[in-house]
């Protein structure tokens, strides 16, 4: 029963420690299948998690917080857009500067406004996202094998969690269901038949600019209003880079983006509950190497070893109109 | 990279169009630091005192921008066979393992005038291996060299870490790092240099090796505008269907680019690890690989720039750390900034104000445009 338990904690913190993994992937995702290369995620995601924190320290409400995250990271998200869609500059260096840009803004702007170091106030309850405790969960907490995995592993985590597990059905659907899902690949394939149908190549990649700001934004909002309780400096500590791993890995699929998040965010919360204790048959493992598992399987997987990888075609390239 | 734009004399080319980029990065800088509340003309002048005031502030501008022209070398010299190296972070984090190795082993029994040559060769070594493998990748399975030298710089981190808390700490310590080295691996100081004109330097950690930098930047440019193997480089940079048709092989060109980059970005470890520091410890690179990608954009891939680039980046490093003596609101931070909006303005939007420049220079001069150029070039 001990071991039960403890597989079902190793789960949860797995859940709680990809839900940031997923909502940056999936926002990588729609930017990458419009053929833009987005290594600003980590960026973005920072910038969301400073302004979500301040605004909800500042006006005493979550939901301001993530409106601010949201907001504040669509604009970044809109900055990358300008220079790699209407200036058609190199979509990778333009990302690695929203990157610096995000980090050291989120710094300076934090000590002047707070004096605390880069960190923002501690949110109090009522001004971070809590834990949504479903009907019955206590009730069943003692009842063996089903207690223990509703209550700890369905129910009882905020509602950001379950929106963002939500997004995977809701990307399939947006993806493979609708007129600008479909458009939007198309885009990250061909633009020129697209330009060609009388449709803005720009337009539809500005849109999906701001949808994966949107989803950045509620990644940073969790990190600091849900799984922190305020903002710390550098807190995104590669996860953005984690979530474009783990979107190569998941080659471009939603559903698969969900499992590859899980798996990534698997590998940390083991390392977490490992700390040097030996493992059956291996031995001790040391927690850098489960650190770096998920870089190591992303280089195996682009090599082609498991599977092949294969981007949207149009990806990196700016699109110009024939003259 | 092929510019759809039409031509503008070289002048306003390498010259007019980066300072307007860069003065824009640096007005949007200004904005910062009016938001944090502080005045920044007062900022530009502590900063520039700070890195130029003194004798000291002048060798530490140097010895950082050191560092920032062999990062800054690396991230162009796979430019011009237009790859993109996020990689030269780890390649000089693992770089130190090779000196520390080096190091290790010899500095008790060498002087540093023996010593210093094999470190050279062991930093370069391990920094080159370190882009060889995702080189190999991007030429031999097409796995896309940014998202590669990303993962590598992650595993680099992870590697290192494993060995400073593991086998390169010596028993008995705390502090993840090696040992300090012996006097046979430190490097001989250059501030007599700066005192010959006069100028007082308490202490800075100004080598050596920035001499090598300007000798590997020198280097760098015989390699990519007078060898064969630099005009190989080039042409496939631009394009890598012309490169084939020549018979240029594709996997070779790849891998020898990414390996004289990695290289060179091992070879910054030998300035703060030998110069500075004397030992190899947690994330000493800190950031510095990165820095190489601002300059590589704002020297243009030419190493004259880059050494430029590197100097004003140093200043940026050495007077930002006066600035936040100064201006408490002010932390070392705002470099990470400056450089963001230098990345931003001098790279990715880099051609935001040609056309206007363009339409300027063909009202006052045609000819000077050649305006049979407009047409466009083609792929």
């Amino acid at each position: 029963m001990d071991m039960f338990n403890a597989i079902v904690q190793v789960l949860d913190s797995t859940i709680r420690l990809s839900v940031p993994l997923l909502l940056a992937c999936l926002a990588g995702l729609y930017s990458e299948r419009a053929g833009i290369f987005d290594i600003g995620l980590e960026g973005k995601m920072l910038v969301g998690a400073f302004a979500g924190a301040s605004a909800a320290a500042v006006f005493h409400s979550a939901l301001i917080g993530l409106g601010t995250a949201i907001l504040i990271s669509v604009a970044f998200a809109l900055v990358h857009g300008f220079a790699s869609i209407t200036h058609r500059g190199n979509q990778i260096v333009s990302g690695v500067a929203i990157n610096f840009i995000a980090a050291g803004s989120t710094i300076i702007l934090g000590q002047a406004w707070f004096q605390q170091g880069g960190r923002t106030p501690a949110l109090q309850p009522g001004e971070r996202f809590e834990a949504i405790i479903w009907p019955g969960a206590e009730a069943i907490r003692d009842v063996p094998i089903i207690g223990p995995i509703y209550a700890e592993l369905i129910s009882g985590h905020s509602i950001l969690v379950y929106f963002a597990f939500a997004m995977v059905p809701f990307t399939w659907w947006v993806l493979f269901r609708t007129r600008f899902g479909l458009r939007m690949r198309a885009v990250g394939e061909n633009p020129a038949a697209v330009d060609t149908a009388g449709i803005s190549v720009a337009w539809l990649r500005y849109r999906a600019l701001i949808c994966t700001g949107i989803l950045t934004g509620v990644a940073g909002a969790y990190l600091s209003m849900v799984q922190n309780g305020g903002f710390v400096k550098d807190m995104t500590a590669g996860k953005g880079y984690i979530a474009l791993a783990a979107l190569i890995f998941a080659k471009w699929k939603p559903v698969n983006a969900m499992f590859a998040c899980l798996l990534f965010g698997f590998l940390d919360a083991a390392s977490i509950r490992l700390q040097g204790s030996p493992l059956p048959l291996v031995g001790k493992v040391p927690a850098q190497f489960m650190q770096a598992l998920p870089y190591v399987l992303t280089v195996i997987l682009l090599a082609g070893f498991i599977g092949k990888a294969i981007p949207p075609r149009a990806g990196g390239v700016p699109y110009v109109k024939e003259r | 990279m092929s510019t759809p734009y039409a031509k503008l004399p070289a002048w306003a080319d390498y010259g007019l169009i980066p300072l307007i980029n860069l003065s824009v990065a640096f007005i949007v800088a200004g904005f910062v630091v009016m938001l944090v509340g502080e005045n920044p003309f007062r900022a530009a002048v502590i900063l520039v005192e700070g890195a130029f005031g003194r004798g000291t502030g002048i060798a530490f501008t140097l010895f950082y921008a050191t560092t920032f022209i062999f990062t800054g070398l690396s991230v162009a010299v796979a430019a011009h066979c237009s790859l993109f190296n996020i990689g030269t972070e780890g390649q000089a984090y693992i770089g130190g393992l090779g000196i520390a190795l080096v190091c290790l082993s010899l500095d008790s029994v060498m002087p540093w005038w023996v010593i210093f040559p094999i470190a050279i060769v062991a930093a370069a070594a391990f920094g080159a291996l370190w882009g060889l493998i995702p080189a190999y990748l991007q030429a031999k399975r097409g796995s896309h060299i940014v998202i590669t030298t990303i993962m590598f710089n992650f595993i680099a981190a992870s590697v290192m870490v494993y060995l400073l808390v593991g086998a390169l700490k010596p028993a008995g310590s705390q502090a993840p790092q090696t040992r300090n080295f012996l006097a046979g691996a430190e490097l001989p100081k250059l501030n007599w240099v700066i005192e010959l004109f006069g100028a007082k330097i308490r202490s800075a950690p100004l080598n050596i090796c920035f001499l090598l930098a300007l000798v590997m930047a020198f280097l760098v440019w015989l390699l990519i505008w007078r060898t064969r193997l630099g005009y190989e480089m080039r042409t496939y940079g631009h394009s890598p269907k012309a490169a084939r048709y020549a018979g240029i092989s594709e996997t070779r060109i790849i891998i020898t680019a990414m390996m004289i980059s990695g290289a060179l970005a091992g070879m910054m470890a030998l300035n703060p690890v030998m110069g500075d520091q004397h030992n190899v410890a947690i994330d000493f690179v800190s950031g510095a690989g990165y820095v190489g990608i601002a300059v590589a954009l704002m020297g243009r891939l030419h190493p004259v720039g880059i050494v430029l680039a590197a100097i004003l980046f140093g200043m940026l490093y050495q007077g930002g750390a006066e600035l936040a003596f100064e201006m408490p609101a002010i932390s070392r931070d705002m470099i990470v900034i400056i450089q963001g909006l230098v990345i931003l303005f001098a790279g990715a939007l880099e051609h935001m104000f040609r056309p206007y420049i363009q339409a300027l220079f063909a009202s006052v001069s045609p000819k000077s445009v050649g305006m049979q150029a407009v047409k466009g070039t083609g792929a």
